[in-house]
């Protein structure tokens, strides 16, 4: 459960930090350009972040009180795959129908 | 072309996004209920940040009891391209009000973005107010869709039984928008070294473990990108 307070925190910090991240460039630095660096290393921040969440959440779901659910590690390999092949609603629609297919045919549905 | 038109140009060279748009914004309004959250507080989020990826990351690691602030950190953290996107805008529409600008900051959206840069790219010709009216044409699309239906997907969502382990919808839409990422080599090293390291560091308390892999994956992915370049540079010499 997530208390109200901590959601609040949480929900009017990010908006303001989002906000400030769309508004840096175009509301303050105008045209000045980030360094080489710094741009380089941005590239890659969705990459790893969104490997980095999901994994733990596929290995140790708490659905399933942490331990490894072989149904699950199957859909995530089909959303992968339907993600680089189709694209991103094909990949949610392979992902969440591979978890009820497998979850029906072992009957846990 | 008049503002009007190149508005509705905006609108309509958007519009196949509609069909990533509703579902996903639809699950993120039954995901948020499925954690705990009121009707009241799932729009709130959407509205405040317009962010689907970072605002199911913040979900996810408060579910997981994570703190607040590492929540924040890696919420932000996935934001981070937006400041590129911001960047990326300063020399079509730069030149508007602040007013304006800080208008276009607040519905700055990854799809929208990038269909806009891509026709300004693609028409040197066009003039600065439709280039404006251009983007606001693009994020009067996608915005008050991801509203409504995060609002929808809050008002059905306690209707859905726990059977159909909504949970996992949220590991899902994450595969699903990093496909598109793993565009080249360094990408799909950067993803790899960081899901290891996601694993390897799931000890480390108050969540600090993915901050940890997302570095090792970034590092990895820009070195990559440098061993590249010079290997590339070397073959042509």
């Amino acid at each position: 459960m997530i208390s109200d307070a901590t959601f609040w925190t949480l929900t009017i910090l990010l908006g303001i930090g989002t906000y400030l991240i769309r508004f840096s460039f175009l509301g303050l630095l105008g045209r000045r350009t980030l360094p080489d660096w710094v741009l380089l290393h941005l590239k890659y921040v969705g990459a790893a972040v969104f490997p980095a969440l999901v994994l733990p959440l596929i290995v140790w779901p708490e659905a399933t009180g942490g331990t490894l659910d072989p149904i699950r590690v199957l859909a995530a390999l089909a959303t992968l795959f339907a993600g680089l092949r189709f694209g991103v609603v094909w990949a949610i629609v392979a992902g969440m129908g591979t978890l009820y297919i497998l979850q029906f045919l072992t009957n846990q549905i | 072309m008049t503002q009007r038109a190149a508005f509705w140009r905006g609108y309509r060279d958007t519009s196949p996004f509609v069909l990533i748009i509703i579902p996903y914004s639809t699950l993120f309004g039954v995901v948020a209920r499925d954690a705990g959250l009121d009707i009241l507080q799932t729009f709130s989020m959407s509205v405040l940040v317009i962010a689907g990826a970072s605002q199911f990351t913040a979900l996810a690691l408060l579910q997981d009891n994570a703190p607040v602030l590492i929540a924040l950190l890696a919420a932000l953290a996935v934001n981070l391209r937006m400041a590129m996107y911001s960047a990326a805008l300063v020399p079509h529409v730069g030149h508007t009000s602040l007013r304006t600008r800080a208008l276009m900051a607040y519905v700055m959206v990854d799809q929208a973005f990038a269909v806009a840069v891509h026709t300004y790219e693609d028409n040197p010709g066009m003039t600065r107010p439709e280039k404006v009216a251009y983007y606001f044409g693009c994020m009067a699309l996608i915005c008050p869709l991801w509203y409504a239906f995060t609002l929808l997907g809050a008002i059905v969502g306690t209707a859905i039984p726990s059977q159909f382990s909504l949970d996992f919808a949220v590991p899902v839409c994450f595969i699903a928008l990093l496909g598109p990422l793993l565009r080249s080599l360094p990408h799909v090293l950067a993803a790899l070294v960081a899901a290891v390291a996601a694993l390897a560091f799931a000890w480390v308390p108050w969540s600090l473990g993915l901050i940890i892999a997302a570095l090792c994956g970034i590092v990895t992915g820009a070195q990559a990108e440098l061993y590249l370049r010079r290997r590339a540079d070397r073959g042509l010499a």
